[in-house]
């Protein structure tokens, strides 16, 4: 077992072996109907390897107490691992400072947060947000709700027939009423990368800040928030490898200060009488309440065993599998990919001629094969493909070309059944 | 574990592939819509009905196999039919496909209808095999709400 140092990510693994890997992960030797798992639905959520699980124990059998007030040896020991474990994330995403690492749910608090805080103060009648036709729904509906209350309105940037967002319409639909860009870095629906640092650029020219949903981004490649100069930036435990229930939004500390809170409660407070109460300092002052302690605990490990792979590596290895798989895919008769933007990230959402997405996940399920049939909250982009939903496959760090070569075994069965 | 086949009956994947009664009726006087938004499943069901008989049925729509060999299905069974004996057949329909009884309904109160005895073991599809038969139903009721069942 590797340790994780507070200074940097202990060394890094040589080369890939992605048999060791799957080692790490117990979930993936459980057999499913009888067959061997094939786990293509990593952009739903990933497995955990062993040491995340260790953590979590450890946290509930050797420092389980309330975090921050406590005097007493195991608080103070929790209080230290949770505070750690938001350091990890601070290097893993390079912010400048921990005060900028809020831990919350999960992307959709994220967005939920700074449209209920952000833009509540932010935005008057009249003005704008600009989102993609790609994003999910938890980067469209917290805008909607915000709009509506205001007396705003949403701009969606729209995309091409192959995925892509088209920068020059960007560039127009950006003006002076534009309060906020939202975008998502990675589609979870079509698996195009976005082109972020460009999009923030030209915002930024116009004074106008950007929320960047990283939900399918943080797991595939390396990222650097101050490299993207993102305004905000938010992502999944989950979908890291790390357990349910924690996320991260990160904010630059200037706006994240001049925003008010968003829950009121215990934690976020310096002092309450019932005249006055003074809000906590960074990055409390947006985590009221008990937080999910051990989810944080959990993330700092699924970083750790990341970060021990090499975010870099993890990259270059799924790259060539999703060209390999891709490459699977398309020989087979009737198969058509939604989504083939020139730069992809690791999902692949298809359609079968005459067979409904979900008759496939249900043929392919009887085969141990786990893939994602519907909408994948991306109804507007089904809407705009015109097709009611898509079978999706999405690949993480355990995946190999057996998983794919056995997917596309079963979509020949799948063909049989409906010939 | 159950036999893909018990699903994917032939009989099932004849009605997605060719499905009867598959048209709007001009003299509909019952109508109504079903939509399953979060699987993508649409169809609207017409009927005419004349002193408390379905003379014609028909639906319309697209979905998966099992939504689609449903409807495909109901029309047949339920065309000539009345309407308390097509609110009987609905009944025990859903008993067949939600696992509400043990054991399997007698087959020859439901004929062909039973083949779809599989999709109990497929509870996640039990919404396929049961929208059209809501959206029929609401029709009869004369309801104007689009129906669903998820």
């Amino acid at each position: 077992m590797m340790k994780a140092t507070e200074e940097k990510p202990a060394r890094k693994r040589a080369g890939y072996d992605v048999r060791r890997i799957r080692e790490d992960f117990p979930i993936l030797s459980r057999p499913v109907n009888g067959k061997p798992l094939i786990y293509l639905d990593n952009a739903a959520t990933t497995q955990k390897p062993q040491t995340v699980l260790d953590a979590l124990t450890h946290f509930y059998t050797r420092e389980c107490a309330n975090i921050h007030r406590g005097v007493h040896y195991l608080s103070e020991r929790a209080t230290e691992s949770h505070e750690i474990a938001r350091e990890k994330v601070r290097q893993f995403i390079n912010a400048k400072s921990a005060r900028e690492i809020i831990f919350v749910r999960g992307t959709t608090e994220a967005i939920n947060l700074v449209a209920q805080t952000y833009g509540r103060t932010r935005l008057g009648s009249g003005g704008e947000i600009l989102i993609s036709g790609m994003e999910h729904h938890s980067n469209i509906v917290p805008w909607q709700i915000l709009c509506e209350e205001k007396g705003a309105h949403l701009r969606v940037v729209p995309i091409t027939l192959s995925g892509e967002f088209v920068l020059e319409q960007y560039a127009e639909l950006l003006g002076p009423r534009t309060r906020l860009v939202a975008i998502t870095s990675v589609s979870n629906a079509l698996g195009t990368i976005n082109p972020i640092r460009e999009i923030i650029r030209l915002a930024h020219e116009c004074n106008v800040p950007v929320l960047v949903d990283a939900a399918q981004a943080v797991q595939h490649q390396p990222v650097d928030v101050q490299a993207l100069d993102c305004d905000f930036f938010a992502f999944s435990g989950h979908k890291v490898y790390g357990p349910t229930g924690i996320g991260v939004l990160y904010g630059k500390e200037r706006l994240l200060e001049a925003m008010p809170p968003y829950q009121g409660g215990g934690d976020m407070i310096s002092s309450v009488t019932f005249q006055k109460t003074i809000y906590n300092k960074l990055p409390y002052k947006f985590e009221a309440g008990t937080p999910n302690v051990s989810g944080g605990i959990g993330l700092g490990a699924a970083i750790d065993y990341l970060q021990f792979i090499g975010l870099e590596n993890i990259y270059a290895y799924e790259q060539e599998l999703l060209a390999y798989g891709t490459r699977a895919l398309l020989a087979v008769e009737g198969l058509r990919i939604i989504g083939t933007a020139k730069e992809k990230s690791s999902v692949i959402s298809f359609v079968l001629e005459g067979v409904h997405p979900h008759d496939i996940g249900t043929i392919l399920d009887r085969d141990g094969i786990a893939i994602r049939t519907g909408h994948h909250c991306a109804q507007p982009v089904m809407e705009f493909f015109g097709i009611p939903a898509t079978a999706r496959a999405s690949l993480g760090i355990y995946n190999t070309r057996d998983d794919f070569d056995i997917l596309v075994e079963g979509l020949k069965k799948v063909k049989e059944v409906f010939q | 574990m159950s036999d893909l086949r018990d699903l994917y009956q032939e009989v099932i994947l004849d009605h997605h592939k060719k499905p009867r009664n598959f048209q709007r009726l001009e003299h509909a006087n019952r109508q109504a819509d079903g939509y399953n938004p979060l699987c993508g499943d649409k169809l609207s069901v017409f009927m005419h009905v004349e002193n408390g008989i379905l003379k014609d049925i028909g639906f319309i729509g697209t979905g998966c196999a099992i939504s689609t060999a449903s409807a495909s299905m109901m029309t047949e069974s339920l065309k000539g039919k009345t309407e308390s004996e097509a609110k009987a057949i609905f009944e025990r329909f859903h008993l067949l496909v939600t696992n509400h009884s043990d054991p399997l309904p007698d087959p020859s109160t439901l004929g062909k209808l039973a083949v779809f005895s599989g999709v109990r073991e497929y509870p996640v599809r039990v919404k396929c095999a049961t929208l059209a038969w809501h959206t029929m139903r609401a029709a009869l009721e004369g309801s104007r709400e689009t129906v669903a069942t998820e």
